[in-house]
């Protein structure tokens, strides 16, 4: 009574027996012990990428939750206060971003095709594109401590850089101090994923310089590109939600 | 049986006596830190688990000595705040969370659906360092003045008002998330690619359905738990107004966020506890449970709806009336699916082969006081009563009825069935049994008597209360002298029995169905000698039993 008829054991032929007759053949380098074929292995990663990136999407959800509950708390507000913000760097950061989806999406192609240098020369390009990103988000930022718009204790405390709607309504501050800090969440976490992007992408092109990404299995390659697009795609939802809704509102800047 | 027949050429391959097993292999420190074995890391989040169960029931202990007079003249108000804030933050994540996914569900999840591991060995172990982290975080915040806004940190006294470390605790409870959306991340995967050649969805026994569902919770919910906290931390730290009314923040805002994820989080406690139901029910009535698919699909639906209900924890938080009876509503129907897992367990059992061993009487115990935890549930999610009922003992009864009568009552319940597996000895029968029901009747002692004193009007959350109180509080608290005392028992059992309870070799101690009762005990390093490849349903216990047409012939 000691075994179950539930399921007896008996060796499967296309699942690789492990224990003692397991090791005898030839495995591929990539494949990892507890996989029985680079086929399963690619589905959990595959499975294992999208549930993350559905993770992140709730993540997000989050703030844009946030973001949207106070929009309509303080419409005025926030419309203004978006009217501070340099919609031509955010602009260039859309364009800066779509160019290094192309080039990712191209390094990924040179997976599929085992063709190495396309693979280096697009992961270089993506990681140019995304330190271009965090560099032109760094001058942002610089400017808005500069202009007194980083919320704290001297928020809007510089009359060259409040809009004649905030003098007015002076009472409207607290809410643009709102807006200015999810800006910041917004934008920072959005930052911390480039910043994770960017290193992911120069492990990867170590990875490449190797050799390692063949078009039978490149899963690491496909999947840091999908992370890759996912955080552009976060972009291009923040900058007109952030930086364009209610643009036409007073004057621009 | 003939089955056996089967199996019979792997168990020639080592002697009895030096058998390799995923315990002796390799007896270095290194070889548990670092391992990416999904048993070991079951045994870890085990000593983990239980580490902060005692801190936690330290706390409890605490509580129940101040309440054992009205007047607050154990602890400090400020003290006692602290108290019991770290005794909810301290179960509900570092055990009730991660309890049966982390310690069984890590262990047999892989066993039963015949996979080496589970797909993301070393994410596995990540997630158990993580959770490292978050314990180690909470004990450092315990240790330097504690946090005393309740595990609900509700703004804006969490934002703005309280001077004790909200931002620590928000930045351990972010952390510490992280675990728990990995180790979920994980068995989704896990549960879609690495099932043995055969093992098809609807052969799936039932604790991996609910293991499954539970996963999705973990990937959906999480993570705004996550960003929510994180929220609270920075405009703690940045002292900057998102939810602070005097600024023009929003605390019901802070409270939706919160409640999003923490209504379906209880379901994150009870559904994989529901699945431990499953297996001991099927095990020890020797039945296949009845409505299989019912069962499965209850956990589905479960999950799902748990996410349309957060706003019976906000009747009286200022969220308008439509929003209550919609939610009202909502909240009532989520106790169809729990009913319908229910009534499929109890009609399993009629007319089976029922063995009243130590698990069984903790399903037994689960059955009892779940039903009791649920039914008062639902009162609660009628608005109208519960606008009495909100914030008093009722409250507290009801969901101690069923996170600790539910999932803690299933855990021990499964550390007991899987206990020989884990670990090749088998406790005392009848100190396990005596165990069960000391924590049973102390259970229903410490917590019956907070129905009735919540439903008297004793508000939660205050060391000190009216006079009239005392009798009931007093009973409450010596019930909870009993039900330590049934936990300890237990736990003693157990530990005693790794040195002196009766060694199990058998594969299959209990005579159950399930591939990780057709591995070795305890099972070898990597679970399997050969695939398994699964030919039959999960509870196939009528071909087992009855009849020796079906063994063995494929
Ligand atoms: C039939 C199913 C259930 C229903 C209808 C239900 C309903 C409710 C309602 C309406 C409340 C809010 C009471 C108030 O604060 O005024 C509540 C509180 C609570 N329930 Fe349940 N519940 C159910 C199952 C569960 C389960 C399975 C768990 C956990 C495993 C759970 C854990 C809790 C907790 C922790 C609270 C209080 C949270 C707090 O304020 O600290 N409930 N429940
Ligand atoms: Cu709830």
């Amino acid at each position: 009574m000691s075994t179950s008829a539930h399921a007896a054991p008996v060796a499967a032929p296309h699942h690789g027996a492990h224990g003692d007759s397991g090791h005898g053949h030839a495995h591929h380098p990539g494949l990892a012990h507890h996989f029985d074929d680079l086929e399963q292995q690619k589905d959990s990663a595959v499975y294992g990428m999208w549930a993350f990136l559905v993770q992140e999407v709730m993540f997000f959800g989050g703030l844009f939750i946030a973001y949207i509950v106070y929009r309509n708390l303080y419409p005025d507000a926030f419309a203004h206060a978006s009217n501070l913000l340099n919609v031509p760097l955010g602009a260039t950061n859309t364009a800066i971003l779509l160019a290094s989806s192309l080039t990712m999406a191209l390094a990924v192609r040179g997976g599929a095709t085992g063709s190495k240098p396309t693979q280096l020369i697009m992961l270089v390009l993506t990681i140019v594109f995304g330190l271009a990103f965090l560099v032109v988000k760094y001058f942002e930022y610089a400017e808005k401590f500069e202009h007194h718009l980083v919320p704290g204790p001297t928020f809007m405390s510089d009359p060259a850089h409040v809009s004649p709607f905030f003098q007015a309504h002076p009472e409207e501050i607290p809410h643009a101090k709102i807006f200015f800090f999810l800006y910041f969440a917004m934008t920072g976490v959005h930052a911390a994923h480039m910043i994770v992007g960017a290193g992911l992408m120069a492990w990867i092109f170590l990875r490449a310089k190797k050799g390692e990404f063949v078009p039978e299995h490149h899963d690491a390659l496909e999947m840091s590109g999908l992370y890759w697009h996912f955080v552009d795609i976060v972009w291009i939802f923040l900058f007109p939600m952030i930086y364009l809704l209610g643009y036409h509102f007073g004057g621009h800047h | 049986m003939s089955a056996q027949a089967v199996a019979a050429p792997h168990a020639k391959i080592a002697a009895p006596e030096h058998r390799e097993t995923y315990l002796n292999y390799d007896y270095s420190w290194k070889s548990w830190l670092f391992t990416v074995d999904h048993k070991r890391i079951g045994i870890l989040y085990l000593l983990t688990v239980a580490f902060f169960v005692a801190i936690g029931g330290l706390f409890a202990m605490m509580i129940r000595a101040e309440l054992l007079t009205p007047q607050g003249d154990v602890l400090e108000s400020e003290t006692y705040n602290k108290i019991f804030t770290m005794h909810g933050a301290v179960m509900i994540f570092f055990f009730l969370i991660p309890g049966v996914p982390g310690v069984l569900g890590n262990f047999v999840l892989p066993l039963m659906i015949g996979a080496r591991d589970v797909a993301f060995p070393k994410l596995n172990l990540l997630s158990w360092y993580i959770f490292v982290v978050g314990g180690l975080l909470t004990l450092f915040v315990a240790a330097t003045g504690g946090v005393d806004t309740g595990w609900t940190f509700y703004a804006p006294y969490s934002s703005t008002y309280s001077n004790t470390r909200v931002a620590e605790t928000a930045i351990m409870v972010f952390i510490t998330g992280f675990s728990s959306i990995l180790t979920g991340l994980n068995f989704l995967v896990t549960v879609h690619t690495m099932r043995a050649p055969g093992m098809t969805w609807f052969r799936l026994p039932l604790f991996i359905w609910a293991s499954y569902a539970t996963a999705l919770i973990n990937v959906l919910a999480t993570p705004v738990l996550a960003i929510t906290v994180l929220l609270l931390a920075l405009e703690r730290i940045f002292h900057i107004g998102i939810f602070d009314p005097k600024v023009g923040g929003d605390p019901i805002l802070f409270e939706h966020m919160f409640w999003f994820y923490s209504h379906p989080a209880v379901y994150i406690m009870i559904l994989p506890a529901m699945g431990v139901i499953s297996e001991l029910v099927a095990a020890f009535s020797r039945k296949r449970i009845f409505g299989y698919s019912f069962v499965a699909f209850s956990s589905l639906a479960i999950a799902v709806l748990g996410f349309l209900v957060w706003g019976h924890h906000m009747f009286v938080s200022g969220q308008s009336a439509y929003a209550g009876l919609v939610f009202s509503v909502l909240t009532v129907l989520i106790a169809v699916p729990t009913a319908v897992k229910i009534f499929n367990w109890t009609a399993t059992l009629y007319q089976g082969s029922v063995e009243f061993a130590t698990p069984f009487l903790y399903v037994l115990a689960f059955f009892g006081l779940f039903l009791i935890g649920g039914v008062t549930g639902l009162f609660l999610a009628a608005m109208g009563l519960d606008i009495h009922m909100h914030d008093n003992y009722f409250v507290v009864a009801h969901f101690h009825y069923v996170m600790v009568g539910g999932m803690v009552t299933a855990f021990f319940g499964g550390l007991h069935y899987w206990w020989p597996k884990m670990f090749g000895r088998m406790y005392n029968e009848l100190t396990g049994k005596l165990a069960a029901l000391i924590i049973f009747v102390g259970f229903n002692m410490t917590f019956f008597p907070q129905f009735i004193v919540g439903y008297m009007g004793m508000p939660r959350r205050y060391h000190a209360y009216a006079p009239e109180f005392q009798v009931l509080n007093v009973l409450s608290s010596a019930g909870a002298v009993v039900l330590g005392t049934g936990y300890l028992l237990a736990a003693v059992n157990l530990i005693w029995s790794l040195k002196f309870g009766k060694v199990v070799t058998e594969k299959n101690p209990w005579g159950a169905t399930g591939l990780e009762w057709e591995t070795q005990t305890p099972p070898i390093p990597h679970n399997f000698e050969v695939t398994p490849r699964v030919t039959q349903e999960a509870y196939a216990y009528h071909e087992m039993y009855s009849g020796k047409e079906a063994h063995g012939v494929h």
